[in-house]
């Protein structure tokens, strides 16, 4: 059978948020006080070309449980599922460009047969003038797995530093600082999603 | 649209999808990535993906005429848009999350941001959402958007559109789109829509489908949706260390 040819992409535009980031749709708050694992915040800012923040993307992220499961049917390892961990949140930037999103350091996923990665957590960034979303990745600076992490080596060894999300602590609140610099200075690495793993 | 330039990072087959820096759309120009896109392989994190995430979806919410929630109907021009949604085998894609917004009949807005002197219509929020079915159909009854100005070039007006989000099986088929009309006449000044390479912009417009339109009720408009993830061909630059 011939394949179908895929439908385009097209900007968020500025208008989403009635409709996407709308009560229910918007999830900040991955983690319920029950949820196993480390509880963390992820913060950071959106940054244009020119260092001025970008008040109207919509991020989203998705992530395997503390025990490094994710809940989707394609994941049939012999690990837990969490019943109050979904691993999936959708946020907007504020006017200031800030995001945030409250959730759980995911564990371990495998690689390929013979490698795992390192903790991360995948990201989706949207917004008016980006005409496809973009994905990279949120890593934690304080993992030495990351030395051994299959897609961070992939890529240029300068730029990985802006997928290593930053720890601080804050009045007992474990937070990871992880700022999306569309461009210029900084820029955070985007990744393209190219076949499949070799095994 | 004299002096747009086609940068070439583009995620995806450049023959489907718009570049990031698209110039005559010019809020892509400081916010398009300037670097190369990172080639990575699939991994069980992008093989994975939220799914319908959002459990509180009535039938109510696929009727933009009626789901305000003001008891009233929203004016202008019933419309029914449905379709399927398909992986690149054709297979259908059931049971995932579809969400939509849009313009009311007179071009507006809902959106605080929007202040262009469209009236707004009290019944219409231009949300919408359903789930498809098990043969990867979608279906919403809503009004037919109208379009709207906006200050990215002298005279500038987007075409009549639905703004379409949808998830698909994983990360990977994640899909912001826009839903375009047959019959629209401004699309020759849109660069939004022009961004995208022409034979696979034809594909974001549906079609006039009379066997949809229901007698004395709404028009049919008929647009099908593939969410081709990344292809499954091995990954070859990935050179493994022997443990």
């Amino acid at each position: 059978m011939t394949a179908l040819i895929p439908t385009s992409a097209q900007t968020v535009g500025p208008f989403f948020h009635d409709c996407l980031l709308r009560n229910d749709a918007q999830i900040n708050i991955l983690a319920a006080p029950e949820t196993f694992g480390e509880h963390i915040r992820i913060t950071g800012r959106v940054l244009d070309g020119d260092g001025t923040v970008v008040p109207d993307a919509m991020i989203e992220i998705w992530q395997a449980n503390a025990y490094g499961r994710y809940q989707h049917p394609a994941d049939t390892r012999a690990l837990p599922l969490d019943p109050a961990f979904t691993g999936y949140g959708r946020t907007g930037s504020a006017a200031d460009g800030t995001y945030w999103f409250t959730t759980i350091k995911p564990g371990c996923v495998p690689f390929s047969n013979q490698h795992m990665q390192a903790p991360h957590i995948c990201v989706a960034i949207f917004g008016r003038g980006l005409l496809n979303h973009l994905y990279t990745r949120i890593y934690f600076a304080d993992e030495p797995d990351n030395a051994t992490d299959p897609i961070l080596k992939l890529v240029p060894a300068q730029r990985r530093v802006t997928l290593l999300a930053q720890p601080e602590t804050i009045s007992s609140e474990r937070i990871y600082r992880f700022d999306i610099i569309l461009q210029g200075m900084g820029e955070t690495a985007f990744f393209n999603l190219v076949g499949a793993v070799a095994v | 649209m004299n002096t747009t330039t086609i940068a070439s990072i583009v995620r995806g087959d450049a023959a489907i999808f718009p570049p990031y820096l698209y110039d005559a759309y010019r809020s892509t120009i400081r916010r398009a990535p300037g670097l190369p896109l990172i080639d990575v392989p699939l991994t069980l994190s992008e093989l994975t993906g939220p799914g319908p995430r959002i459990s509180a979806i009535t039938p109510e919410d696929a009727d933009l005429t009626r789901n305000a929630g003001t008891g009233g109907e929203a004016i202008g021009q019933r419309i029914i848009v449905s379709g399927r949604v398909l992986d690149a085998q054709g297979h259908p894609i059931p049971h995932t999350l579809v969400e939509i917004w849009q313009a009311n009949a007179a071009g507006r807005y809902i959106h605080r941001r929007d202040q262009w002197p469209g009236p707004l219509d009290p019944h219409f929020l231009g949300i919408g959402r359903c789930h498809t079915d098990a043969n990867g159909v979608y279906r919403f009854l809503t009004v037919r958007p109208g379009a709207y100005p906006w200050k990215n070039h002298p005279n500038a007006w987007r075409p009549a559109h639905i703004h379409f989000s949808l998830f698909g099986p994983n990360w990977g088929t994640r899909l912001i789109t826009q839903m375009y009309f047959q019959d629209d006449p401004l699309f020759f000044q849109d660069p939004i829509f022009q961004s995208v390479p022409a034979e696979a912009g034809q594909r974001l417009i549906a079609s006039y489908d009379h066997e949809q339109t229901q007698p004395e009720w709404a028009l049919g408009w008929r647009w099908d949706i593939v969410l081709a993830g990344p292809s499954a061909t091995p990954f070859e630059p990935i050179r493994e260390e022997q443990p």
